[in-house]
């Protein structure tokens, strides 16, 4: 059973070569018609549009004023009335501030503590020959194919202590196995002779990793970091298993979850929400509601296009992944 | 000392002089440290050797397989549980055994059954409305000559992917929900009671499918694009000259170029099927209830943890568990049988 990285069989390693360099039409292909054009781009337009159009009205909503959300009776997308009161009301203090800073730091704590372990074991395991990498490699792979479930999880992490714990968020999904073999795979094709004359002059694996593999890495390790960024950020079930009840302690996608999304159902069926105690913001209006979803949506569209350039560079490794 | 780099070149002084070297008796004043070269001279070198010579690369290593040995392997030893009436003062130690009695239970359970069917209901509906979607957009993007507007329009659909459920879902609810803007923009327009797809049980798996394209399409469609780029130019140049139009080039160029991605892409998918969409569904679970939303995932998360039948969820998640790598490795094997890579070589 050979370690992977099947995606290097599935695409071509490094930047995707352009077939067309945006040179505008070759000379062997036909003149594109209008009806043609006309369909690809009211397709395209749509397409556009079902993405763009939804992010763009909650956005609006979270600045919209009672007033013109009354106005347009739900969603805005034609701006009326702005104001910034739904985020200071959220931002000043309270249940959702506590949030934003406790998923911040779960993620940045997370995010290098699991790039650590994951950097460590990528190169590890990335020297040909060196004693036991097989092994430790099959076990690793074998969490990949078999786990326990949730239920054994969450009694190991009960036991443990983990039990509204903040470490419980993070410790046990803070080893991602395909996050360490896509950038074992990258390590391993980083020139051997590079790290053998390294090796020559004395450096030892630390200083080889340091000074050696890691600096050509760079874009693995960027995207590998995002990814766990955006785990961490991301985790809700998480939250749900080992912290249901503790209301303060909540990161800001279970607070999203009870406030927003369950909120809304809870207006039609009327059913009882898990820790409803929303301090002062007991039946939220819309906008700070919208609110709160625009503070989980604003890191990741901020890091977003910082890592998308080496998207075409290292993501292709794993865009087997979602 | 001359390194070696790679395996097969017999290195000057062969593996004896390296064995002496290693060891501090030898007393060289060079770094002990022979180089880790072909397998032929390895096998002459004592473990010993090469376990001090490693030892960096394994202490790296250990911190990984420690936390896997925690949440990874020690749940999997928990699994006993699921042949136990496991009690959480007893703990797995002391808990009563009980055999298969929990298996009879579950196979016997309706609900199982329901939760069965319906992850595949869910996962069919899913796969035949979702898979086409990244294939198709990536051809339609493949096809844009500018550059520009290429890589515009592919960032923004991208963007979704990084999105959590929780997210997805309430930006779902505000877009189609019952107070939703399109229902409201229907109530304006006369339709007196608007359809609501978020809470209506008959159209969930719908409902789960479009999430699922809305979120991931985009995402899906960096490796087709990846594919497609990798096709030859003139070979479409060559069928242009030959009289080929662009149906026919798409047909017969592009689409056979998809193919053995494609394949790769389905089988894997389907090693999936019991397992997926697990935060997506049970996020919904509530608002359109259990019949409709209840998988496999879900039923053994309510049975184990909600109601605290601990050893009943675990023996269904175990069910799980097992299904699932038969699932993946039948999955893997087709793909060995198309000649490709699957999740691990043969």
């Amino acid at each position: 059973m050979t370690a992977t990285a099947q995606k290097r069989s599935a695409a071509p390693a490094g930047p995707v070569p352009r077939r067309r360099h945006g040179a505008g039409r070759p000379v062997w292909q036909e003149r594109p018609t209008p009806l043609g054009q006309t369909v690809k781009g009211g397709a395209l337009l749509v397409i556009l549009a079902l993405v763009v159009v939804p992010l763009y009205s909650v956005v609006l909503t979270s600045f919209s004023t009672q007033g013109s959300i009354n106005l347009a009776g739900g969603l805005v997308l034609v701006p009326h009335g702005l104001t910034l009161s739904a985020f200071k009301l959220i931002i000043g203090g309270g249940v959702v501030t506590r949030a934003l800073v406790i998923s911040l730091v779960i993620t940045a704590v997370g995010t290098a503590f699991s790039m650590m372990i994951t950097i460590l074991a990528a190169y590890g395991l990335s020297r040909a020959h060196s004693f036991g990498h097989r092994t430790m490699l099959i076990i690793m792979l074998i969490t990949m194919f078999f786990n326990g479930g949730i239920i054994p999880l969450f009694l190991v992490v009960s036991a443990l202590g983990g039990y509204d714990q903040y470490w419980a968020l993070i410790a046990p999904s803070a080893v991602s196995v395909f996050n360490i073999i896509v950038m074992r795979s990258f390590f391993s094709n980083v020139a051997v002779d590079m790290i053998e004359s390294a090796r020559i002059d004395g450096a030892s694996d630390w200083r080889i990793l340091r000074s050696v593999v890691l600096p050509v890495s760079k874009a693995v390790t960027a995207v590998i970091a995002l990814f766990y960024a955006v785990g961490y950020w991301n985790s809700w079930f998480n939250i749900l298993l080992f912290m249901p009840a503790d209301s303060q302690k909540w990161p800001l996608q279970m607070v999203m979850y009870n406030y927003v999304t369950e909120g809304m159902t809870m207006a039609g069926s009327g059913s009882n929400i898990v820790g409803q105690n929303l301090g002062h913001q007991q039946i939220a209006p819309l906008s700070l509601q919208m609110a709160v979803v625009v503070l989980t949506l604003v890191p990741v569209l901020i890091a977003y296009p910082f890592v998308q350039k080496h998207f075409t560079k290292g993501v292709l490794l794993g865009a087997i992944k979602g | 000392m001359r390194a070696v780099t790679t395996g097969g070149t017999t290195p000057r002084g062969g593996g004896q002089g390296i064995t002496t070297l290693a060891t501090p008796a030898a007393g060289a004043p060079a770094p002990a440290r022979p180089p880790r070269a072909g397998r032929r001279k390895q096998t002459a070198m004592s473990w010993r050797v090469r376990l001090r010579r490693d030892k960096a690369l394994i202490l790296m290593t250990l911190p990984a397989i420690l936390l896997l040995a925690v949440f990874g392997y020690t749940p999997m030893l928990g699994l006993v549980m699921a042949f136990q009436n496991y009690d959480l003062y007893d703990g797995f130690t002391h808990s009563p055994w009980v055999g298969l009695a929990n298996f009879q239970q579950l196979l016997g359970d309706p609900a199982f059954w329901h939760a069965f069917w319906n992850t595949l209901g869910i996962f069919s509906v899913q796969l035949v409305l979702f898979f086409p979607v990244p294939i198709a957009f990536a051809i339609l993007l493949d096809s844009l000559l500018s550059g520009r507007l290429r890589s515009l329009i592919q960032s923004v659909v991208t963007l979704p992917h990084f999105f959590s459920w929780v997210l997805v879902v309430t930006i779902f609810q505000q877009m189609v929900g019952g107070a939703g803007l399109i229902p409201a923009f229907l109530r304006q327009h006369g339709v007196n009671n608007p359809f609501d797809i978020m809470t209506t049980p008959g159209t969930f798996k719908l409902l789960v499918a479009s999430q699922m394209i809305w979120k991931e399409a985009g995402w899906g469609t960096i490796i087709y694009l990846a594919a497609l780029a990798a096709i030859s130019p003139s070979l479409y140049e060559a069928a242009a000259v030959d009289g080929a139009g662009r149906w026919r080039r798409m047909r017969h160029i592009t689409l056979p170029g998809l193919r053995g991605i494609t394949i790769l892409l389905l089988i894997l998918n389907l090693g999936y099927a019991l397992t997926f969409g697990f935060e997506q569904i049970l996020i919904q679970r509530q608002a359109v209830g259990p019949g409709a939303a209840e998988v496999l995932t879900t039923f053994s998360y309510y049975y184990g943890i909600v109601q605290g039948n601990f050893s009943y969820g675990a023996a269904a998640g175990l069910f799980l568990g097992v299904v699932s790598l038969v699932l993946i490795l039948a999955a893997n094997k087709v793909a060995h049988l198309f000649g490709e890579d699957g999740l691990y070589r043969r």
